[in-house]
């Protein structure tokens, strides 16, 4: 086992870390966070001004060490440093998901047995005063933003600016206490708990303790060579491991700037206005703004249109090679440079992409279109592998090793196995302590010399060394007559489509594969638009004649490149449906990040996948839905089921679909 | 004669409602032989939520546009903060502190929501046109407190992200919330609001009820609305005012004028002579 003291001169905890940055750059920005139109900042000194008060707050509001507090909201300054307070004060942080559910809420405090809940707003202290009628561990409730609040009963309540004031005033009663207390948090003491999204059953709390945590800031950030004057807007979710490392792991190690924007809507003009230099995206907000992007260019005049198109294809042909610093001829680097002048540049700056040096996506997987146009046009974008049990890193891409159908290479210190049945196993530095109060769990999970199971398959190419992924290992599956099964490999291929938001694919134990198709309302309706079609609904949309036309095209193409890999040629679509609604994480049909629950979608349209496989026309379903305020109502529809062709390889004797 | 006195309340949800801001005294309004309000007398306490409703063409709509001095009543008296209101001009009933939404969006469609919003600091801003055109010394302090204030509603009113959009490019619910933020930004003691749920989907009405609530709660301004949908007025406001062809019918708490005769016949549709 690894010693429990840190290599010497290194932080050995993320509140160290705060105190080493106002030692080295007091007066370089730690936070800022635009309010009131204007983007106000916080020096690191200054930041450990506002975390020490709240840390003080808490103390006089009883907080001892080990105890643990829900941190619920946006993202937003006061949140992180309640956060690291909760650190300073040797309790531990359980950073919240913001659209959870009072249900899903209930569980995660009940769990984790949190004594203290800090809310960003009356809506996450609704949920909680909601929960405590089954939920009795909460003493205390914090909020930041007093709006709406002022007539709630404040016994037990309190605003985040009076802990910090009476903290203030309690500086010199806890000034000593404060000091042993943050003294005595060591390396492998638990630094943050954050509960895993759950794509299947309930969510499971992850432990990382503060060596997890500083070894990974600190080998991810030397893989990319991050320095203290990256910029990152911090806007996915607090609760998500990825969030925690970039805003706070990599920050503190590097004592680079977080930004948080003003509000969820006002996140493009955030991003524009601070240009950030390190970013992470998951793939399905690169394919919303490729989207919005194509549209405003089929509405923009013929001239630009022209401009743009012709320029394109020009930085698709030489953009990568240029980023990765392959030879390119002087015509082609004199036509790109004008190219980036007239389009590129432009195109970067309105989305806020022009600072970017290192971006980052992940936790599904990207298009190779869209990959490439982010690439073309200059901007590194690179993927990576990770999750919750490994402080995010498992694979990453180097600088000049990009390619949208890898994952990358081991990331520094991660050493990488590939189980018998094709699933990954990974070691690191990294790999979480334990699931909180579940032994079972983490034994199932990790083994007793480090190996942590992924449940991912995938596989490592031999000539570059670089991980392939190709399914969660429990969805591979075989069909009727033995042939693999891999939905997401063809879901992905599906979506990569513009028009197609989401894709669901069924197949296992039976003998061909049929799917759910979600359009994308955003495309389908600027289409719908521009050929006056018109429609009073999502419903309406989804089951127009021409929309289903056209997914049907896109199924078919989908069939033929599938068919290409003998593999899992097996796997083409024969049958499919477009949903009369989106599938939500509301209705429990995907995870908070919006991966798919194969089981319940299963379960829940269970008429309409036997209407999938019996042979009829048409269907007609009746769809329980959750409003945003928690209220159920019903939906009903009559669905169209569609044939789509298949491609006959050889040695396969399948009978196309009529 | 002066207005009517009552003694300060605490709401159930723990608001103040205060004495008389505003009293109607027997208002009558005509346009030549057209009679639009009948001998109508009613009044609006400091802190509440009162609302006017009634069937189309009932006058509720004159009667807000009394009250904003866009018409003058033949007869009858407004009395507002212990005094008389002589005859006035719009601008003039403005300056009072009442600040008003539109049954049709007002806006300047060419303009950015910042800048329509703006235009309702007009009454807080003194320095002449040629200090605004130097911009120096007063101007410039005036612009940034009142840039302030809007920011202040902005935020208040989530519109943070449309801050720099023409209006023109809005759709409908957005407008509606940029008049109400113009109309709040004049920092009114008496808001008046026409139909500002009109043509909006459950959703947004859902919201607007919430900004409506927490104005009043928040910043204590007295709001008099005209509104259709009966569960919305309902569940909003304090005390309720039933109009039919240009009479009172009903005036009292939702639940007196829920369970009057007169005004259910009205709703209902019951034979006239």
């Amino acid at each position: 086992m690894a010693r429990t003291t840190a290599v010497s001169g290194v932080p050995e905890s993320v509140p160290a870390l705060l105190a080493r940055n106002v030692a080295q750059f007091p007066s370089k920005p730690a936070y800022r966070e635009k309010e009131f139109g204007i983007w106000q900042s916080w020096t690191w000194a200054e930041t450990a001004e506002e975390i020490q008060s709240i840390a003080f707050g808490l103390m006089a509001l009883g907080a001892d060490k080990g105890d643990y507090i829900a941190i619920i909201g946006r993202n937003r300054p006061a949140l992180y440093w309640s956060m690291v307070a909760a650190m300073k004060i040797g309790a531990i942080p359980v950073p919240m998901y913001q659209d959870a559910v009072a249900d899903e809420m209930a569980y995660v405090l009940e769990h984790a047995g949190a004594r203290f809940a800090i809310c960003g707003d009356q809506e996450q202290v609704d949920k909680v005063i909601e929960v405590q009628e089954t939920v009795h561990c909460i003493e205390h409730i914090i909020y930041q933003d007093p709006r709406g609040l002022r007539r709630y009963d404040h016994s037990k309540m309190h605003s985040l600016a009076d802990v910090q004031t009476e903290g203030r005033a309690a500086h010199e009663r806890f000034e000593r206490q404060l000091a042993e207390r943050e003294a005595a948090v060591g390396y492998d003491d638990t630094c943050v708990m954050l509960y895993t999204s759950g794509t299947t059953g309930k969510s499971k709390g992850v432990v990382l303790s503060n060596r997890n945590v500083i070894e990974t800031a600190r080998n991810s950030s030397e893989f990319d060579h991050l320095r203290p004057s990256e910029e990152i807007v911090a806007y996915l979710p607090m609760a998500w491991v990825g969030d925690f490392i970039f805003s706070i792991g990599q920050a503190y190690w590097t004592g680079f700037c977080t930004n948080c924007p003003e509000s969820p809507d006002t996140m493009m003009t955030d991003l524009r206005e601070i240009g950030p230099t390190y970013f992470f995206a998951p793939p399905r907000m690169f394919e919303t703004m490729l989207t919005s992007v194509m549209i405003r260019m089929e509405d923009a005049g013929r001239v630009k249109r022209n401009m743009f198109h012709y320029f394109m294809a020009h930085a698709k042909r030489v953009g990568p090679a240029l980023l990765d610093g392959k030879p390119v001829g002087v015509l082609d680097r004199l036509k790109y440079w004008i190219g980036d002048k007239l389009v590129y540049g432009p195109l970067k700056n309105t989305l806020g992409f022009t600072r970017v040096r290192v971006g980052y996506t992940a936790g599904e997987a990207i298009g190779p279109e869209i990959f490439d146009f982010y690439r073309s046009l200059g901007i590194n974008l690179k993927q990576l592998y990770g999750q919750t049990e490994a402080t995010v890193f498992i694979t990453q891409q180097p600088d000049g090793e990009v390619r949208a159908d890898t994952v990358g290479v081991p990331s520094p210190g991660v050493e990488i196995r590939i189980g018998d049945n094709g699933e990954i196993y990974y070691r690191s530095p990294g790999t979480f302590v334990e699931y909180y109060k579940n032994p079972e769990s983490t034994a199932d999970t990790k083994d007793p010399e480090g190996w942590v199971a992924t449940g991912d398959a995938g596989f490592i190419e031999e000539a570059t060394g670089h991980l392939r992924i190709i399914d969660r290992a429990k969805d591979v599956g075989k069909m009727a007559d033995g042939r693999l099964f891999a939905p997401k490999y063809v879901e992905n291929k599906l979506k990569f489509y513009p028009n197609i938001l989401e894709a669901v694919v069924f197949g296992a134990g039976r003998d061909m594969c049929t799917a759910f198709i979600n359009i994308d309302l955003a495309a389908v309706g600027n289409w719908a638009e521009r050929n006056n079609i018109a429609y009073a609904s999502y419903q309406e949309l989804a089951g127009h004649r021409q929309v289903l036309d056209t997914i049907q095209q896109h199924v078919e193409e989908v069939n033929k490149s599938v068919a290409q890999d003998p593999m899992l040629s097996g796997c083409q679509v024969h049958r499919f449906l477009v949903l009369h609604k989106e599938l939500d994480a509301d209705d429990g049909e995907l995870t908070r990040t919006r991966k798919v629950r194969r089981k319940i979608i299963n379960e829940k349209f269970e008429d309409l996948v036997t209407a999938l496989y019996d042979g009829s026309k048409e269907i007609y379903t009746e769809t329980e839905v959750t409003y945003e305020d928690g209220r159920k109502g019903k939906i009903t529809a009559t669905l169209e089921i569609r044939d789509a062709k298949v491609v006959e390889t050889a040695g396969q004797t399948q009978v196309a679909a009529q | 004669m002066t207005m009517m006195h009552y003694e300060p309340y605490q709401t159930e949800d723990g608001r103040t409602i205060g004495n008389t801001l505003m009293e109607m005294k027997n208002i009558t309004l005509r346009f030549g032989g057209v009679v639009a309000i009948k001998d109508i007398s009613f009044d609006i306490r400091e802190g509440e939520i009162r609302a006017i409703i009634g069937p189309n063409g009932a006058g509720k709509s004159s009667m807000l546009n009394v009250i904003s001095g866009f018409y003058n009543p033949q007869d009858g008296e407004v009395w507002y903060k212990g005094e008389r209101r002589p005859h006035m001009r719009p601008y003039q009933v403005a300056r009072l502190g009442i600040a008003r939404t539109f049954q049709n969006i007002a806006l300047f469609e060419g303009m950015s929501v910042l800048d329509n919003i703006m235009t309702g600091r007009l009454n807080h801003m003194s320095a002449s046109i040629l200090d605004q055109m130097i911009w120096w010394g007063k101007a410039e302090r005036e612009e940034v407190k009142n840039r302030e204030k809007a920011e202040e509603i902005i935020d208040f009113l989530e519109i943070q992200a449309i801050r720099k959009t023409p209006v023109g490019r809005l759709p409908y619910g957005l407008k509606k919330r940029v008049e109400l933020a113009r109309a709040l930004v004049a920092d009114p003691s008496l808001l008046l609001l026409d139909e500002p749920m009109a043509g909006m989907n459950v959703e947004e009405k859902e919201d607007m009820s919430r900004f409506i609530l927490d104005v009043n709660d928040e910043f204590g301004t007295t709001i008099a609305l005209i509104e259709h949908d009966m569960g919305v007025v309902m569940d909003l406001s304090d005390r309720v005012v039933v109009m039919d062809y240009g009479k009172k019918i009903g005036d009292g708490t939702p639940d007196e004028v829920r369970t009057n005769q007169e005004v259910i016949d009205a709703y209902l549709g019951v034979a006239h002579d």
